[in-house]
C-alpha cells in the first residue's frame, strides 16, 4: 500500500499523470472508488483484498476522462481486461492509461496493452466459486426452468440501470434504452420491459463482457445479472474461440463479418 | 378526506383538429376545438400559458398556447417536428382527435404593462408564445402605447405565420420589423437582412416606459440581452420564457426546475431580473 | 404523549389475524436470500427477526413503479378515453422504521401541494402504518440529523418498540385506534417499560436548518463536483428512497388501444432533463448530484415547508459507488 502511494505521488509530482483512480475506505469498512489528484488525496488510497470494484467504467466517464492523463489502480485483473477490450473497441488508445498493479512487495507499473496482456497471462481469469456454482446450476436446468428462474429474478428489477452504468463496456453515449425512435424496448419496469432490457443488455455484451461481475454487484436488489453475460460469454467462447477482454486487437465475434465465416447463412 | 372528490389531473381534454397550417418546413399550426362543447365553454387561459398535447399511442409534448385568449372557442399550437410525439403529431389531419391538458404555468402580466410601449423580439420558431400575447395586446390595443415586433428567422422560408406577418405589416398600430440571417433572403425579400441582436441595436429603441419581451433559441437570447441592457432596458422590464423539459406540468414530476423555480408552475414567463437570481439550469 | 400499552408476541399474532379478518393485507420485512424485502405476510413468524431496514422503501404501496393513469381505444382518428382507477388494497405496513414512516408526509407534500393526485391519495387512504422503533442503526443512518429519530412517532399510526416479552405500543392516530379497536383485549394498558433505553443511539451529524440556509450560497462550490466524481448516474438511490418522487410519463400502445403510465424516474439519469434537441440543462453528473441534494434540502423546504429526506440511509446502502449521503451532507455543512 505504501509503495502504491509512493508511486502515485511520484507520478503526480513528475507531471506524468493528472490523477490516480483507485480505492479509498468507504462506508462500513467497504472500499469505494477514489480519485486522487494531490498528495493529500493519495494518502487516502487503499489497496487490499476488499478492493473489488472494477474501476474501468469510471475511466469512461466524461468528468474523469477530462481530468487529463490517468493512472488506474488495477487491483483486479478485470480492470486490465476491461482496458484491453476498450482498446480493441477504440475507446482507449494504447498507452493512454497507466495501470498500477499492487503486487507482493511493491507496485507494478504497466503502460501498454502488451504489458497488460503479459501481466494477465500470470493471473488467469477465474469466476468466484459462488458464481461458478450458480452458473453450472443454470446451465444444467431445462430451458423452461431456467426461464422461470430469470422471470422470478427480473420481477424484482426496477430499471435503475445500476447494472448498465457500472459496466465498463456499456459506454455508449446514447444507449438503446434511452432512444425512443423507435422505442425498441418498453420503458416501464414491468415484466416485458424488464425481460427485454436484460435480453438486449446480454446480447450487446456477448463476446465483449470481461466477466468482472460489476453489474451483479451493483444491483441493489441482488439480481445476478452478471450470470447472463457470463453465460453469453461462455457460448461465444465455445462458438468462436474468443471472448471479451483477452486482447487489444480482437474483433468482436458478434459484430464482425468475415467472408470465411463457418456459418453459411451469413456469407 | 375522501379521494372520490379527486379528479384525475392527468386526464386530457379530447380536441378535434379543426385546421392545419404548414408554417415552414417541419413547422405546423393546429387549430383545436374541444370535442365536448361544455368543456370548451368553461375553458379559460391567459397569454403565456402552455399545455401538454398528446398523440394517443405516442405520448405528450409541451407547447405554449399560441392563440390569444381573446379569441374564444378554440386554441392553437405551433410546433416543430423534433421528436417522437411531435413527428406523430405532424402526421395528424383535420378531423383527428388529440389530447390537451392545461392551461398550466404563469402569465404575461398584461395589467402591469398598461400604458407602456411594448417591444417583442422573437427568433425562429419562438414566435408562437409571443404570437398569443401580441394578438392579445392588439385586441386590447387601447391599453398600450407603441407596439414593435422584431422577428427573425434563418431564411424567408423559415418564417412562421407568414399571412399574419402580412396583416401586421399592413396595420398602422403595430410596427413590424422582419429580418432573415444573411444568405437566407430571397430576391423579392423586402425585410431586413441581418442577425436579430444587430437589427435590434439599429432600431433606435428607447427603453423609456417600455417593456421588452424576448423569445428564441438560447444563442439569440444570449446575444440580444446585452443589446437591450445597452439600450437601457432594466432587467425588471425584460421578459422571456423558458422551455425546460416537462412531463407533468403540475409541479410534481420534478424535472423542469431551474434552481428552486419550477418552470411549469413559477414559469414559463420570467423577467430577466428573476432569471439573474436563479442558477442557469436551462 | 400517547398512552403506552404492552403488546406481547402472542398478542401480535392475534392482531395479525384480526387484521386479516378485517380484510387488510399486511406487508412486512421478510428475509429473502440474505436480503430484506417487503412482502405480504399473514403471521409475525414470517417477519424478519433481525433486520435493519428493507432494501426498497415502502413507497411502492402508494407510488408503485408503474401506475396506469388512463387508457384509451383509438379508431380511425377517434379516441375513446377511459379514466383509470387505482386498485388500492386496504393495507397495513408492519415493521417499517420510524424514518420511513415519516417519509409519507414528504410524498404527500409533492403529490398534493397544489393539485391533488388521486392515485396517490386513493392508496394512502387505505394505508395504516404500524412502525417498529430501531434498536440498532448503521453508518448510513442519520435520522436524528433529518428531523426524526429511532423512536420517532411521526408518520406511524401505531409505533411499537421492542421490549422484554413483546412490544411497547403507542397508539398515535385515529387509524391506529381503529386497529386497536379490532382487538382491544391484546393491548394491555399501563405499560411502564423504558422506551428510550432500548432505542439505537444515532448521533446528530449536522444541523439541517443551517445547511438549508447555506445551500443557496454554495451552488458553485467545488464539493459537488468532488463528491460526484465516482457517481455513475444510475437510478438506484432515487428508486430505493422513500421520499424520491420524480416520475416519468410514458405511453404503451398498439394501433388500437393503449395506456398512459407513470413510472419512477431519477434526477440522476442524464436523460432526465435532456431536450429532444440534444441540449441538456444538467449536462454533467455533478449538476445532477447537486440537484438531488438541493431538491431535498433546499427546494422542498422552500416550497412545501417539508424536507425531502428522512435520513434512512437506503440510498447509501444501495449505491454501487458508495456515495454516502450523510458524509456528503456533513462535508457540505462544513464546506467553506
Ligand atoms: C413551456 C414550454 C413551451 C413550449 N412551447 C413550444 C412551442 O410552442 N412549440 C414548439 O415547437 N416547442 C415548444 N416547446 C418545446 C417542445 O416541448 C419540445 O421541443 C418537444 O416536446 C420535443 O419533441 P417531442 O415531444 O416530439 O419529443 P419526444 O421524442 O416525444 O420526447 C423527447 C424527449 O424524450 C426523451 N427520450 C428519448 N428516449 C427516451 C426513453 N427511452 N425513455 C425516456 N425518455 C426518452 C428524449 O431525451 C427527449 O428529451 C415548449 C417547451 C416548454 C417547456
Ligand atoms: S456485463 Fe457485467 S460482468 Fe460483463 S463487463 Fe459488464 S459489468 Fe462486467
Ligand atoms: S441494477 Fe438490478 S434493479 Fe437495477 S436495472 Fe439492473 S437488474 Fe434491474
Ligand atoms: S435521500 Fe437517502 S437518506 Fe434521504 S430519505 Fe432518501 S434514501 Fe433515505
Ligand atoms: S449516488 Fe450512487 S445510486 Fe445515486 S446515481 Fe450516483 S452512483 Fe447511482
Ligand atoms: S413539469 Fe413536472 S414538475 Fe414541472
Amino acid at each position: 500500500m505504501e509503495s502504491l502511494k509512493q508511486k502515485a505521488k511520484e507520478l503526480l509530482e513528475a507531471g506524468e499523470i493528472k490523477a490516480v483512480l483507485g480505492y479509498a475506505r468507504g462506508t462500513s469498512d467497504t472500499r469505494r472508488p477514489h480519485v486522487a489528484m494531490s498528495a493529500l488525496e493519495v494518502d487516502k488510497l487503499v489497496a487490499d483484498q476488499a478492493c473489488t470494484t472494477n474501476l474501468a467504467n469510471l475511466l469512461m466517464k466524461h468528468e474523469i476522462k477530462h481530468l487529463g492523463k490517468l493512472a488506474v489502480v488495477a487491483s483486479r485483473p478485470s480492470t486490465l481486461r476491461s482496458l484491453l477490450q476498450l482498446t480493441a473497441e477504440h475507446q482507449v488508445a494504447d498507452g493512454a492509461i497507466l495501470a498500477l498493479v499492487p503486487a507482493e512487495g511493491g507496485v507494478k507499473q504497466l503502460g501498454t496493452a502488451q504489458a497488460f496482456e503479459e501481466h494477465l497471462a500470470l493471473v488467469p481469469q477465474k469466476k468466484t466459486e459462488k458464481d461458478q456454482a450458480l452458473l453450472d446450476r443454470l446451465k444444467a436446468m431445462p430451458r423452461a426452468e431456467r426461464f422461470a428462474f430469470w422471470q422470478k429474478e427480473f420481477s424484482r428489477c426496477m430499471k435503475c440501470y445500476a447494472c448498465r452504468n457500472s459496466c465498463p463496456m456499456c459506454y455508449c453515449e446514447r444507449c438503446t434504452m434511452d432512444c425512443n425512435r423507435p422505442q425498441w424496448v418498453p420503458v416501464p419496469s414491468h415484466a416485458v420491459g424488464n425481460q427485454e432490457y436484460h435480453l438486449v443488455r446480454a446480447m450487446h455484451l456477448a463476446g465483449r463482457c470481461v466477466e468482472c461481475g460489476e453489474c451483479g454487484r451493483a444491483c441493489p436488489v441482488g439480481i445476478p445479472v452478471h450470470l447472463l453475460t457470463f453465460f453469453a460469454e461462455d457460448s461465444v467462447r465455445a462458438q468462436f474461440g474468443q471472448g471479451g477482454g483477452a486482447s487489444a486487437t480482437i474483433d468482436n465475434a458478434l459484430s464482425t463479418f468475415r467472408p470465411d465465416d463457418k456459418e453459411t447463412f451469413i456469407r | 378526506m375522501c379521494h372520490c372528490e379527486d379528479k384525475n389531473i392527468y386526464l386530457p381534454y379530447l380536441m378535434r383538429i379543426a385546421q392545419v397550417t404548414q408554417e415552414a418546413p417541419g413547422v405546423k399550426t393546429f387549430r383545436l376545438e374541444f370535442q365536448n362543447e361544455e368543456e370548451g365553454q368553461k375553458f379559460e387561459f391567459k397569454t403565456g400559458q402552455f399545455g401538454l398535447y398528446s398523440v394517443f399511442g405516442e405520448g405528450e409534448s409541451t407547447f405554449c398556447i399560441a392563440s390569444s385568449p381573446t379569441r374564444k372557442g378554440y386554441i392553437e399550437c405551433t410546433f416543430r417536428e423534433s421528436g417522437r410525439v411531435t413527428s406523430a403529431l405532424a402526421d395528424k389531419e383535420v378531423g383527428d382527435t388529440i389530447g390537451f391538458r392545461g392551461p398550466y404555468g404563469n402569465v404575461f402580466p398584461l395589467d402591469a404593462w398598461k400604458g407602456k410601449n411594448l417591444v417583442f423580439i422573437a427568433g425562429g420558431i419562438a414566435l408562437p408564445p409571443l404570437r398569443s400575447v401580441i394578438w392579445n395586446c392588439l385586441d386590447l390595443r387601447e391599453n398600450f402605447k407603441d407596439i414593435t415586433v422584431v422577428y427573425g428567422a434563418r431564411s424567408v422560408n423559415d418564417l412562421v405565420y407568414k399571412h399574419e406577418l402580412k396583416e401586421w405589416e399592413g396595420r398602422s398600430d403595430i410596427n413590424l420589423v422582419c429580418t432573415v440571417d444573411p444568405g437566407g433572403e430571397t430576391p423579392d425579400w423586402t425585410g431586413k437582412v441581418g442577425f436579430i441582436p444587430m437589427v435590434v441595436e439599429g432600431l433606435g429603441l428607447s427603453a423609456e416606459n417600455t417593456v421588452a419581451i424576448v423569445c428564441g433559441p438560447p444563442i439569440m437570447i444570449k446575444l440580444t440581452l446585452p443589446v437591450l441592457q445597452k439600450l437601457g432596458f432594466p432587467p425588471e422590464n425584460t421578459y422571456t420564457t423558458l422551455e425546460n423539459r416537462m412531463k407533468c406540468g403540475l409541479g410534481k414530476c420534478g424535472r423542469c426546475n431551474t434552481g428552486s423555480s419550477y418552470v411549469c408552475k413559477d414559469g414559463p414567463v420570467y423577467t430577466l431580473a428573476q432569471l439573474n437570481g436563479l442558477p442557469a439550469e436551462y | 404523549m400517547a398512552e403506552r400499552y404492552k403488546l406481547t408476541q402472542d398478542a401480535l399474532s392475534a392482531l395479525f389475524e384480526a387484521l386479516a379478518k378485517d380484510g387488510r393485507r399486511i406487508l412486512a420485512p421478510t428475509d429473502a436470500d440474505g436480503r430484506t424485502e417487503l412482502n405480504a405476510v399473514t403471521s409475525p413468524d414470517q417477519v424478519s427477526k433481525q433486520y435493519l431496514q428493507t432494501i426498497l422503501s415502502a413507497k411502492e404501496t402508494v407510488f408503485p413503479k408503474v401506475e396506469r393513469l388512463l387508457s384509451y381505444t383509438t379508431e380511425g382518428g377517434k379516441v375513446d378515453l377511459k379514466d383509470a382507477q387505482p386498485h388500492a388494497l386496504p393495507t397495513v405496513l408492519f415493521g417499517v422504521r420510524p424514518c420511513e414512516a415519516g417519509a409519507f408526509k414528504a410524498l404527500d407534500a409533492v403529490f398534493n401541494w397544489d393539485s391533488r393526485d388521486k392515485f396517490f391519495n386513493a392508496r394512502l387512504e387505505k394505508l395504516a402504518i404500524i412502525g417498529v422503533s430501531c434498536t440498532s442503526a448503521d453508518e448510513a443512518c442519520f435520522c436524528t440529523s433529518a428531523g426524526g429519530g429511532p423512536g420517532d412517532t411521526q408518520g406511524s399510526d401505531i409505533l411499537l418498540t421492542p421490549v422484554q416479552g413483546g412490544y411497547l405500543a403507542e397508539i398515535l392516530t385515529p387509524r391506529g385506534e381503529a386497529i386497536q379497536a379490532l382487538a382491544p383485549q391484546f393491548f394491555q394498558a399501563g405499560a411502564t417499560e423504558d422506551k428510550e433505553a432500548v432505542l439505537a443511539k444515532v448521533e446528530k451529524a449536522f444541523d439541517r436548518e443551517a445547511l438549508t440556509a447555506k445551500l443557496p450560497g454554495m451552488f458553485e462550490n467545488p464539493v459537488w463536483k468532488q463528491q460526484s466524481l465516482r457517481c455513475i448516474g444510475c437510478g438506484a438511490c432515487a428508486f430505493v428512497c422513500p421520499t424520491c418522487v420524480c416520475f416519468d410519463i410514458q405511453e404503451e400502445a398498439d394501433p388500437k388501444k393503449g395506456e398512459r403510465l407513470r413510472l419512477w424516474d431519477s434526477c440522476g439519469f442524464s436523460l432526465f432533463t435532456l431536450h429532444a434537441s440534444g441540449h441538456n440543462p444538467r449536462e454533467v453528473q455533478s449538476a445532477r448530484w447537486r440537484q438531488r441534494i438541493y431538491h431535498k434540502f433546499a427546494y422542498y423546504p422552500e416550497r412545501y415547508q417539508q424536507y425531502g429526506c428522512v435520513g434512512c440511509g437506503k440510498c447509501t446502502r444501495a449505491c454501487p459507488a458508495d456515495m454516502n449521503l450523510k458524509e456528503h451532507l456533513v462535508e457540505a455543512a462544513q464546506a467553506q
